[in-house]
């Protein structure tokens, strides 16, 4: 019989988007909640690369990096396509996801956790890395059309734990006015009650997030 | 009707030399057009507004950017012709992982050791000396790392060359120049690596493929000098 297992985060939006892939779909796996700042060996000794959730563990066999890992999902389980089918669509999947881990959560990570200049301008990298993701979506439901696909899953983030921060900071990025599609992608996209399914608890982030301010303003 | 394809491309770049490995394997015959990253052309601009970087494929007038990507993208619009991928799912993973790997951790130090803000956003120019033999060890380490993942296998893909050594070689090319910049050999650190990319430079697809290490080195010095080093 076949066995997954899965080690994340709670609150990790990379974790989230592994369990949102075997939700799809419809894998049953074992999940692992690892304590991130207290890893256990097992964890270790299926990632010693990187040393991060989420790691997939397939029949002992083990894959890190989130992306990796949903593209995997894709190949292994037969269920909804989570990248499209042509080549061609399926590179642009790629590129969007990639470009979401490299230039937009960084950045926009940055802005809600940094002051003064520094946010100025993790805001400014931010603000134009969006304005990208406001193109493509272009007034679709979704990233991957009418149904969720890679890019939406991968902009988790964004549509989720990046809205909840910034409000808590008061931030002002991903504003209606500057982002319409945006927006109204984000809300699609947490309505939508598989996605509902796969979301941290708003207050319990709320607190993750309160705590980091506390911890930043405290004294030294 | 005939495929058309350009590449937009850097001759010494080892982003670009993925996609002519790629190419090559496949037997696939391609326009090749040199960008001058100091002036880069409307077609660049045009077909990579996002990133306005090489390589960029434009296939039958539709552009496909980041080098992995366009690679797999070959490898599966010309899915007949030597496969670059395994078809085994596991082992796809693997492939993609340590493609990746390359990219997260070797590309930065080689970048923060020699300063290639070229290739990278205009971060610092100049690292000091203590910072060079921090961002030296940080190289070593992942060359090191490589090297224990290839283990006594022929090639990262296992008894064929696949996706991560076409992934992994296109360094090679760049070995002689942080060698010579850094002062210290990989072949001492990692003797396997080297081993294995002689035997990829022992294919046609990556021996045209590559650029010579010394036009690197000397591109490396040309910027050095361009910028005021």
């Amino acid at each position: 019989m076949a066995e997954v297992k899965m080690f994340g985060a709670w609150g990790s939006p990379f974790s989230k988007r592994v369990e949102m892939g075997l939700k799809l779909k419809g894998v049953e796996y074992e999940y692992i909640e690892e304590d991130l700042n207290n890893k256990s060996s097992l964890l270790l000794n299926y990632n010693p690369v990187h040393k991060k959730v989420p790691v997939l563990v397939h029949n002992g066999k083990p894959i890190a990096e989130s992306l990796i890992i949903l593209e995997y999902i894709d190949e292994a389980w037969e269920g909804p396509d989570i990248l499209p089918k042509d080549p061609y669509e399926r590179a642009n999947a790629r590129f969007w996801a990639k470009f979401i881990d490299e230039k937009c959560m960084p950045p926009m990570w940055k802005a809600c956790w940094s002051i003064g200049e520094e946010r100025a301008k993790a805001k400014e990298e931010a603000s134009e890395a969006l304005k990208f993701l406001e193109n493509e979506i272009n007034g679709q439901k979704f990233f991957g059309g009418d149904t969720i696909g890679l890019v939406d899953i991968a902009a988790n983030f964004i549509g989720y734990w990046f809205r909840i921060a910034e409000e808590i900071v008061g931030l002002e990025l991903m504003t209606q006015d500057k982002y319409p599609n945006l927006c109204k992608w984000a809300e699609e996209y947490c309505k939508c009650s598989f996605v509902k399914e796969n979301l941290p608890p708003k207050d319990k982030l709320a607190d993750i997030f309160k705590g980091i301010i506390q911890a930043q303003s405290a004294p030294k | 009707m005939a495929d058309e394809l350009v590449l937009l491309d850097v001759h010494v770049s080892m982003f670009g030399m993925r996609v002519r490995i790629a190419l090559a394997e496949k037997g696939i015959e391609y326009e090749y057009r040199e960008e001058n990253l100091a002036n880069k052309s409307t077609l660049l601009l045009e077909t990579n507004p996002v990133h306005k970087k090489i390589p960029v494929l434009i296939h039958n007038g539709k552009p496909i950017c980041e080098s992995l990507i366009i690679v797999e993208y070959i490898d599966e619009v010309w899915k007949d012709k030597s496969p670059l991928l395994p078809s085994d799912p596991y082992q796809r993973a693997k492939a993609r992982f340590w493609a990746d790997f390359v990219d997260k951790k070797v590309l930065f130090f080689f970048c923060s050791c020699f300063c290639l803000s070229v290739f990278v956003k205009k971060k610092i120019w100049r690292t000091k000396g203590e910072e060079l033999e921090a961002a030296k060890k940080e190289l070593i380490d992942a060359l090191e790392l490589l090297e224990g993942e290839l283990g006594d296998k022929p090639y990262f893909n296992g008894d064929n060359f696949g996706f991560p050594d076409l992934a992994i070689i296109t360094f090679y090319s760049w070995f002689h120049t942080y060698e010579t910049c850094a002062n210290f050999s990989i072949e001492k650190h990692c003797p396997k690596l080297i081993k294995w990319a002689k035997r990829c430079m022992e294919r046609e697809s990556v021996s045209k493929s590559l650029a010579d290490p010394v036009t690197v080195y000397e591109f490396v010095l040309m910027l050095k000098k361009k910028y005021g080093h």
